[in-house]
């Protein structure tokens, strides 16, 4: 086990090469619907235990069953209301169990990016042949069922080991070249992309997927009222948005449809979906998007100022 | 070491859930439902009468809301008591006044054990569902078969032989099941069942003995799952019932019917600071000339009229 992973360097925040979204834009923002699969009776990992109680785990499987058959319906109305597309971070396994939502989300030119196969098979004590064969799995499925080359990666259930991210690269050039394995949502270290180094050398980044402005994170773990997470996500925006002045900012917005497509809850997330997209210069967008974009503008710059920060002009 | 190759194979991939306990659908798919008198949202007022053991056993987990000190844990068991001798009476004076139907999930044993408590349940021309036996009789994967074939006998019997109408309806305590728990039911009698929260229309459900209906009873707007595990305000849980009822009320308005399950327990909503905001949900919700409140077998029974069950 490594002190760190080493995967990017340090970077200030302050000072950076400014980059420049489409048409002044200060925030590029994205929603990315974590539309995910669930066993009912998953095989145990030995390092993490899928559901608390034993098979069945009702309570913890029927609220995510319920996100398929009752919520992505109503987050769709609501996106589709304020002109927003989204970015799937998708277990791929749903593509078999329940294609009607991957229609939907083709009617919408939604993009789909891999969220593993389902949410209740992890990546801990995998080999590296297996887990490249997860992977090379998911992008395939995506493929198969949407024409769609598939740029991101969010590991199923953020379960990861030390080459997760140099797999999804490499694996991603082997079925379709630059166009897939180009970015990751695994990394919560910054407010805008950032280069990431994986092994094959490949031209690779982090792209910002807060976790703080998670729903699950927001509602399951830290517990936040429903009103309160809108008046989280303004002033969330109101700083990017401001500093976006400066240097274009992302922010992300990753829900899940058995969280905030509870009844009690969508009137405070349109709330806020109301207010971002009401602002002037805020780019709503999808992922692949925002990474072709900063791979093609900003990359290099990027890399030249990390070096020149860190003393060590390449 | 690696994980065996099995990890990677997926039996169950394929159309559908990864089980054959009922059909897969989508809310939106199914046939616009109309409830009497064109009301368009049925609200389903559930009170959870329950009895916390001081010696619980807690198998296989410690359920929710139960005791948490060392034996004797005399905090939570008169804590949870405390809404069967006081806060109950508080939630039936609100029912009487805002004219709410309740429906009663009581455990077994409370049942047997509180016949003043049941006599005054009886009075509101509610509807009674099993609520198994006790807060420690949990229903669970791995559990003996004989041994949970008997507890869902003699809970359903024990409550059948108290009450004048034969129950209907089943609420596993902690909504945990076995496998065999739905099966267990429809042997007995049960004709729906409340713990699969994964919808929020009744639907269809598979056994061995002949089908089963679920009705959902929403675990997330639960005021032991908002104010208890959440943490949240009154004043939130308040906000958050409003907000349910007005987004199902403004659905109906174009994909038919739809259903609104509250869950209460006594001994949480019964207290004297939070008594006033359930009469403000209460007020709210029956308030308004779309709301046809009924009991959840009522409100089934209009169901399955409607869509030839």
């Amino acid at each position: 086990m490594k002190e760190s992973l080493g995967v990017y360097d340090y970077w200030p925040y302050q000072e950076r090469p400014r980059i420049q979204w489409p048409n002044g834009a200060k925030v590029a923002f994205w929603v990315a619907p974590n539309i995910e699969c669930y066993e009912l009776d998953p095989p145990a990992n030995p390092q993490r235990k899928a559901w608390p109680q034993p098979s069945p785990a009702l309570p913890g499987y029927t609220i995510r069953d319920y996100g398929n058959r009752v919520g992505h319906h109503r987050q769709m109305a609501l996106l589709d209301k304020y002109g927003i597309r989204g970015s799937v971070s998708l277990s791929v396994a749903l593509c078999d169990h329940h294609p009607e939502i991957i229609q939907l989300c083709a009617e919408r030119n939604w993009e789909l990016f891999s969220h593993g196969i389902y949410n209740t098979r992890y990546t801990y004590g995998l080999s590296e042949e297996q887990e490249r064969d997860m992977i090379r799995d998911s992008i395939e499925s995506i493929y198969r069922h949407s024409g769609q080359k598939c740029a991101g990666y969010l590991a199923p259930a953020l379960s990861h080991s030390e080459h997760t991210l140099d797999l999804f690269a490499e694996v991603g050039s082997e079925l379709f070249g630059d166009e897939a394995g180009i970015y990751t949502c695994d990394l919560f270290h910054d407010d805008q992309p950032t280069p990431v180094r994986v092994r094959s050398g490949k031209r690779f980044i982090s792209m910002p997927y807060s976790l703080e402005m998670n729903d699950t994170i927001v509602y399951a773990v830290n517990k936040v009222e429903p009103r309160h997470y809108c008046t989280m996500l303004k002033r969330h925006f109101d700083r990017l948005y401001e500093e976006g002045q400066e240097s274009g900012t992302v922010m992300c917005i990753p829900t899940h449809n058995y969280q905030v497509s509870c009844p009690h809850r969508l009137k405070a997330f349109e709330e806020a979906l109301e207010y971002i997209t009401g602002h002037s210069d805020v780019w709503v967008t999808t992922g692949r998007e925002i990474a072709e974009h900063y791979l093609q503008h900003d990359y290099d710059a990027a890399l030249a100022d990390i070096a020149n920060k860190n003393g060590s002009v390449q | 070491m690696s994980l065996d190759k099995e990890y990677l194979e997926y039996p169950k991939r394929s159309y559908g859930h990864d089980h054959d306990r009922f059909d897969w659908s989508m809310l939106t798919d199914r046939p616009p439902v109309t409830w009497p008198d064109n009301k368009r949202v049925a609200i389903w007022i559930n009170t959870s009468l329950q009895f916390y053991p001081l010696n619980q056993r807690g198998l296989p987990f410690k359920v929710p809301n139960g005791m948490t000190m060392p034996y004797p844990d005399l905090r939570h068991f008169t804590l949870r008591d405390y809404g069967n001798r006081v806060g109950i009476y508080r939630l039936l004076k609100a029912f009487e006044r805002f004219g709410v139907r309740p429906t009663f999930a009581i455990n077994s044993q409370l049942a047997r054990d509180t016949p003043y408590l049941l006599e005054q349940l009886q009075r509101f021309d509610a509807e009674f569902i099993c609520h198994g036996w006790n807060m420690d009789h949990l229903h669970y994967g791995g559990q003996d078969e004989q041994e949970e074939a008997e507890l869902v006998q003699r809970s359903v019997e024990t409550l059948n032989s108290l009450i004048d109408t034969p129950v209907q309806g089943w609420l596993s305590p902690a909504k945990n099941q076995s496998w065999k728990t739905p099966d267990l039911l429809t042997a007995n009698g049960i004709e729906y069942c409340c713990d699969w929260v994964n919808d929020d229309m009744p639907y269809a459900f598979k056994t061995d003995n002949g089908p089963l209906m679920m009705m959902p009873l929403s675990t997330e707007l639960e005021d032991q799952f908002i104010i208890g595990q959440n943490l949240h305000s009154e004043d939130s849980w308040v906000e958050q019932i409003k907000d349910a009822f007005d987004f199902l009320l403004e659905e109906s308005a174009t994909q038919g019917g739809r259903m609104l399950a509250l869950n209460l327990h006594p001994w949480m909503m019964g207290q004297p600071h939070r008594i006033s905001s359930l009469e403000t949900v209460l007020e709210y919700l029956m308030g308004h000339t779309e709301t046809w409140n009924a009991t959840a077998g009522d409100i089934l029974q209009a169901f399955n009229a409607q869509t030839g069950k």
